[in-house]
């Protein structure tokens, strides 16, 4: 699973939006990128899964570019794409389109259903969910593919306290199945409470990538100081 | 006054005794209009959702022709064809002038761009918001075009719907191709026309009350189906 990111360049509308970005992830299993708005983590997140192509640097996941190495993903976008069908119909088209025989599909949908806490919606339309249920039927129908990675791009952006922990616990319990899970967010206590190791973004650099702990506990760079302080990062 | 009473009473007395001139004018009505719009959408589908979904050199002159054709006048186009199928016509020796078959085709011509043109905007506007999913499943080609065909259903009902209303109110066209042959091309609207301008008010009106009755219906279900499917997938 190693990823490789080496001198990441990406502009869009002659802006600059990565500049020269290299990290490598091995073990740690919950990584969160960690960076105000408009740092560029969701950006990062769709060239790691090979969405957007690269103006300059290259992704490898174990060696393989993203396109390869995608279908070994699932990734779940900040504003979720719910098909206009039933909340088990969006689990049951992922299984399709991936080609997991039918005899198999009610399980799998069943449970991830379940760890999703979402049962009881099975039949109800996806779109008249909450935030939060669809947000958690999002990562439940990335999950439920079996991914060697789920890619989260701020996940409980929007959402209350509660539906936010809902979330939380269902991205530590699809982490504690075997899940490496990288995700992205503005929110420094999130990223307290869930990171493993951080990464810290800004204005389209890597500032810092470190230990949780550490990161924490004595930021090396300056901007990322402040902003666990609390400051606005502009 | 007492004539257009007279006249009503007439007409009501038509309808509701089916009387056998009437039904067979309704019937053929039928017969050509949703014979043109099964062929109109079996072509106008496929090709409104390729110009929906797929980028190709010269597709926004498509988009625009396709928008554009969907103002067609009928008469126009019952022009064209008549000079293709009479008999010194390129397709003259099929002998289709004044038939059943030459109305179907003038009013597919007027038909498939309605359908090309509204399938082409539901798939345009879903493949924009389910592109990044559908990338992320890696889902090929065929999925995706089926995934957006089944999440617009709705809207392809009412496009297809849209396709009829315009065939069976339209004149024009079938008139001059079909050429109003009493029990053999002669539909609601040219009967209508022809029984006008013959003084025969009682029958006009009476198919003039099938076909608003008709219209109204057609809107109604066009609306019902917007209604259900606002409310099951917002």
């Amino acid at each position: 699973m190693p990823l490789r990111v080496r001198s990441l360049s990406y502009a869009a509308g002659g802006k600059q939006i990565l500049d020269q970005v290299s990290f490598e992830l091995g073990g740690a299993s919950r990584t969160v990128i960690l960076g105000p708005n408009g740092a560029g983590k969701s950006v990062l997140l769709k060239l790691c899964h090979g969405l957007l192509r690269p103006a300059a640097g290259e992704v490898r996941w174990a060696g393989r570019a993203p396109d390869e190495a995608r279908r070994r993903q699932g990734m779940v976008f900040q504003r979720p794409v719910l098909l206009r069908r039933s909340v088990a119909g969006n689990l049951l088209h992922a299984l399709g389109v991936r080609g997991v025989p039918r005899a198999r599909r009610n399980e799998l949908v069943a449970a991830a259903l379940r760890a999703a806490g979402l049962t009881d919606k099975a039949r109800q339309s996806a779109r008249t969910l909450s935030g939060g249920e669809q947000q958690r039927l999002a990562i439940a129908r990335a999950w439920v593919l079996k991914p060697d990675v789920l890619l989260l791009d701020e996940p409980t952006a929007n959402l209350d306290p509660e539906a936010t922990r809902a979330i939380e616990d269902l991205i530590l319990t699809f982490e504690a199945a075997g899940t490496r899970v990288i995700m992205t967010t503005h929110d420094i206590g999130q990223a307290r409470r869930l990171a493993n190791d951080v990464i810290f973004l800004n204005r389209g650099r890597l500032l810092e990538h470190s230990p949780a702990e550490r990161f924490f506990a004595a930021p090396r760079d300056p901007a990322a100081a402040r902003f666990i302080g609390g400051a606005l990062l502009a | 006054m007492n004539d257009l009473s007279a006249a009503f009473a007439l007409a009501a007395r038509l309808v509701f005794g089916l009387d056998p001139e009437l039904v067979e004018v309704v019937l053929l009505s039928f017969y050509v209009s949703v014979f043109a719009v099964a062929l109109a959408t079996a072509v106008g589908l496929p090709l409104g959702a390729a110009v929906g979904m797929f980028r190709f050199p010269g597709r926004r002159v498509v988009v625009v022709m396709l928008n554009a054709l969907m103002g067609l006048p009928p008469v126009v186009v019952g022009l064209v064809v008549y000079m293709l199928l009479s008999r010194s016509g390129p397709l003259g020796e099929l002998g289709l002038l004044f038939t059943p078959t030459a109305m179907i085709i003038a009013q597919f011509i007027l038909v498939v761009p309605i359908v090309a043109a509204l399938t082409r905007q539901t798939v345009a506007d879903l493949h924009e918001e389910y592109d990044e999913h559908l990338r992320s499943l890696d889902a090929g080609r065929l999925d995706s075009i089926a995934t957006l065909l089944w999440d617009g259903r709705f809207r392809l009902m009412t496009a297809v719907l849209a396709g009829f209303g315009r065939a069976i109110a339209e004149v024009g066209a079938v008139l001059i191709v079909g050429g109003n042959i009493l029990h053999h091309t002669r539909v609601m609207t040219t009967t209508i026309a022809l029984e006008t301008s013959k003084g025969n008010l009682a029958l006009a009106l009476a198919l003039g009350l099938v076909l608003i009755v008709l219209a109204a219906g057609v809107n109604a279900t066009a609306t019902l189906i917007g209604d259900v499917a606002h409310r099951r997938y917002a």
